[in-house]
């Protein structure tokens, strides 16, 4: 049995005929006929290219399917077909996988990082459409390091690295929020090569440097952990295996007026550093509309402290807190959110908000108390507004 | 985290060719530019003019980089120079310098020729801005307002390429001619647009996406002609115009098809299956289909005129020259100089439309009108499956290209929407069956009324399937300005 695969396909209800994107792609993997204009699943590379092209948002359009429909199948249909089951040996998402997760380690992985969310996650309405799978075990792509920065101060109790990866041209189409699942070199005690481990990019979609599409970790070094110490010890012009991108639900919002509510410790700022560069990077110098409570034990061991100091309060306004710090009281994320709780019993009520929470899973029980203590003084439910929030996917939880 | 600007602008004026470095050209321009802004500012209404407009800016011409959705007031819109990338070693595709280098400068022997072209395509450009004026003041959404506002902004940028071509390769010439495409004005009595067309107001929305899906058509065919141009500089300009004219096709097509949904929607809402049951459908707050096909007749043949004379020496000459090639020349498999191939053109002969052989050359006009005529055609069949999936027994059908002609050799003849030619007293006697009445018109009108709340749409026209760069249903495109 081949391995399911994503196909692109163009919604004939909605493609108006101008051929702008047969005209655009870089390969000629789209083509028409008196009826429709269909995508060549053998010659598409996902560049991407002809997405933005488009007027009528019709050719963003994606299926996993078992065996890829044909061009003359393509050509025959009025409407697009339903994303049939697939029965996969790789599920696409965490949202596909069955609860104990055991057809697929990474799906397995990703749903149990989401638990904390209580209940099935859904994507942002406005969101763009992942990519999930393109590359797995046996068809990992190969990266290629461009840099490999330490970020915490070298006296610092912790060791966390920016990790720059290049796809050699390859597409590697990751959205903020998705994850990218890293293969240690060797083999495990079975003589089987490891599975992947997951991080978040921490760089926006159109690359750590704009239009260069290529994707920057946030990893932290674990005493005795296998992938982080390889992933730490690399150095400039080292290969890496890489699968991915991972991850269908903890995505941002494409609205520019919609407002983020960031919750982070430690390497949880990954995603948060891909949000915050992609609206840097759309809104320019207007307003953000982004908060973000971040907490570390210490300046010098909170990653990204100098840049994040430089970034305008309007564009993020930052809470940096602070639990390790000679003679000042311990302070974590949940106590400065009670702190401003006008500001997050705002937000929370704001049906425009959308919640991240990333970090530890020892992070998870304190925010939510405070989350609950804060809409009770607004004699609402937090459990209530919580499932509520979820449905609309407006609440994510990615804890580890 | 770093500084992100995607794009350097090393001028006041956005472009990709160098502005910085050719300080002539950016002085001739810069200088035309305020009598642009005053042109804008002059015709938009003010209140259009200070409200944020949810609007796609070409930054760069890479396929990435060329659709930012942002808020801008358009007095600020980034209208700027943006050609296609330069194709290495391209050669003249067509005519009789064909395979020669393309020119990077004007050739001399062709130089009035070339001139005339570009004057020509440049005043529909703001033609059909002045066209549109006040179709805000009664938008039937938001949504409708943004892409209303796209198409002029781009317009406005097309206006400013042909400028640029003008200014840079034809010298004193080519200045006063960028001038005058800001003195004619649409509807003129004293220095009207150059093209009939154009001189028309567009005086309600079935009329504007109908003007899109059909005149805008006959631009998209004409910049494809122009796309092929051994004029190297000419030929990148059109290709990137054409990529944004796709959202005025797109524009016009989802329009109407919104219109005609809105119809079969109330119909069926309220049991009328009968689609000639005029009055009653009317009542509904929509409009009927056969007002709808009348809307598709005038607007199909005014564009049909826009492609002028079938057998022209002008037209010969200007793809002999190599200035202008076919549709889609590079995919057609014939030796590009057309010596002896013929082409079939039709004709009026003894009071019969007969079809005949004609040298190829001469009917380059010809085949580009019959390409427009096949894409026209795939619009109109997909509105005609919403109708059949609705259950009504209609169909739009595209008239014979005999009927309501004004240029060619069918305007002298009178002919039904079928092709058969008829005389004067039956043409006078049916014509209020195949074009819009005064009263069909004056029903329209009474629809038209702004509907500005984010999410909601006006009675006569369905919501969009898709949003705009995939916003949510009740995004506020537009941020209106309330003085």
């Amino acid at each position: 049995m081949s391995h399911p695969l994503k196909q692109h396909l163009i919604d004939p209800e909605i493609c108006i005929r101008c051929h702008t994107c047969e005209n655009t792609c870089p390969i000629q993997a789209i083509e028409h006929n008196d009826d429709n204009v269909v995508v060549d699943a053998s010659k598409c590379n996902f560049c991407m290219d002809c997405i933005p092209v488009c007027p009528t948002g019709s050719i963003d359009e994606w299926r996993v399917v078992e065996a890829p429909y044909s061009l003359e199948e393509q050509y025959e249909w009025d409407e697009l077909p339903e994303q049939g089951d697939v029965t996969l040996d790789d599920a696409p998402s965490d949202e596909q996988s069955n609860d104990e997760g055991d057809a697929d380690p990474v799906a397995a992985l990703l749903a149990e990082a989401h638990k904390g969310a209580g209940g099935k996650a859904r994507a942002p309405a406005s969101a763009a459409k992942p990519t999930i799978n393109l590359y797995n075990l046996s068809n990992a792509v190969e990266a290629v390091v461009q840099g490999n920065y330490r970020l915490t101060a070298e006296g610092a109790d912790t060791d966390v690295r920016h990790i720059i990866l290049d796809f050699q041209g390859k597409p590697f189409p990751v959205l903020e929020g998705q994850s990218l699942g890293i293969i240690a070199p060797g083999t495990n005690e079975k003589g089987r090569p490891h599975l992947p481990r997951l991080y978040s990019a921490s760089s926006p979609r159109d690359g750590e440097r704009p239009g260069y599409h290529n994707v920057s970790l946030t990893v932290k070094r674990d005493e005795g952990g296998l992938c982080s110490n390889f992933l730490c010890d690399l150095k400039k012009g080292d290969k890496v295996d890489v699968t991915g991108p991972f991850g269908a639900t903890f995505l941002m919002p494409s609205d520019p007026a919609a407002r983020l509510l960031m919750i982070c410790t430690g390497t949880g700022s990954a995603p948060m550093r891909a949000f915050t560069m992609a609206r840097e990077r759309t809104v320019g110098a207007r307003e953000g509309g982004m908060v973000m409570f971040f907490g570390a034990r210490t300046p010098d061991s909170l990653p990204y402290f100098g840049p994040l100091k430089k970034m305008p309060e309007k564009l993020l306004h930052k809470h940096l807190v602070f639990s390790r710090e000679p003679d000042q009281p311990k302070e974590y994320v949940q106590d400065r959110m009670r702190a401003e709780e006008e500001l997050v019993a705002e937000m929370l009520q704001d049906p425009n908000t959308y919640i991240y929470i990333c970090g530890l899973k020892a992070m998870e029980q304190g925010v939510e108390e405070a989350l609950n203590n804060i809409t009770e003084s607004t004699g609402e439910s937090w459990q209530a507004l919580r499932d509520t929030m979820r449905e609309d996917g407006r609440y994510h939880v990615e804890t580890y | 985290m770093a500084d992100t600007l995607d794009v350097s602008y090393d001028t006041r004026i956005p472009n990709n060719v160098g502005l910085g470095q050719d300080r002539k050209v950016l002085k001739a321009l810069e200088k035309w530019h305020p009598g642009y802004i005053d042109w804008w500012n002059k015709l938009i209404p003010q209140n259009f003019q200070d409200s944020m407009v949810y609007l796609r800016t070409a930054v760069s011409v890479d396929p990435k980089g060329w659709a930012k959705f942002d808020y801008v007031k358009m007095p600020d819109y980034r209208w700027g120079v943006l050609l296609a990338p330069k194709v290495e070693d391209r050669l003249i595709p067509c005519g009789e310098h064909m395979g020669k280098p393309a020119w990077q400068e004007v050739p001399g022997e062709y130089r009035n020729m070339l001139k005339r072209l570009i004057v020509i395509q440049g005043d529909t450009e703001p033609g059909s801005v002045e066209q549109q004026r006040f179709l805000g003041l009664t938008a039937p959404s938001l949504y409708d307002l943004r892409n209303l506002f796209q198409v002029n902004v781009e317009e406005g940028r097309h206006l400013w390429a042909m400028v640029y071509l003008l200014q840079k390769y034809f010298g004193k010439d080519g200045r006063e001619e960028a001038d005058d495409l800001l003195r004619r004005s649409s509807g003129s009595e004293e220095a009207p647009r150059m093209l009939g067309a154009f001189n028309e107001e567009t005086p309600d929305w079935l009329s504007f996406f109908m003007f899109t899906y059909f005149t805008d058509r006959d631009g998209k065919m004409q910049l494809e002609s122009l796309a092929q141009s051994g004029f190297d500089p000419l030929s990148r300009t059109c290709r990137f115009m054409i990529t944004e004219e796709a959202h005025h096709m797109f524009v016009g097509e989802t329009g109407v098809g919104r219109v005609v949904q809105a119809t079969l929607d109330a119909m069926n809402k309220a049991g009328i299956t009968d689609p000639n049951n005029i009055g009653n459908v009317r009542d509904l707050g929509v409009i009927d289909l056969p007002t709808i096909q009348k809307k598709l007749n005038l607007h199909y043949t005014l564009s049909l005129d826009l492609f002028g004379q079938e057998v022209s020496t002008n037209a010969a000459n200007a793809f002999n020259a190599g200035i202008k090639g076919r549709y889609m020349e590079h995919r057609i498999d014939d030796d590009h100089q057309l010596g002896d191939s013929v082409y079939n053109v039709s004709n009026i002969v003894d009071g019969k439309i007969v079809t005949q052989e004609v040298p190829a050359l001469t009917a380059v006009n010809m085949r580009l009108r019959d390409d427009y005529v096949r894409d026209a055609a795939g619009g109109v069949g997909r509105w005609n499956k919403a109708i059949k999936k609705a259950g009504i027994d209609f169909e739009l059908v595209v008239p014979h290209e005999a009927f309501h002609r004004q240029i060619g050799v069918f305007a002298a003849i009178k002919a039904d929407p079928q092709g058969n030619i008829i005389t004067e007293e039956e043409w006078q006697g049916s014509v209020d069956d195949w074009l819009p009445t005064k009263d069909d018109g004056a029903f329209v009108q009474s629809l038209m009324k702004p509907c500005y709340e984010p999410g909601k749409y006006a009675s006569w026209i369905a919501a969009p399937k898709m949003g705009i760069d995939n916003q949510p249903g009740d995004f506020e495109y537009v941020q209106l300005h309330m003085a």
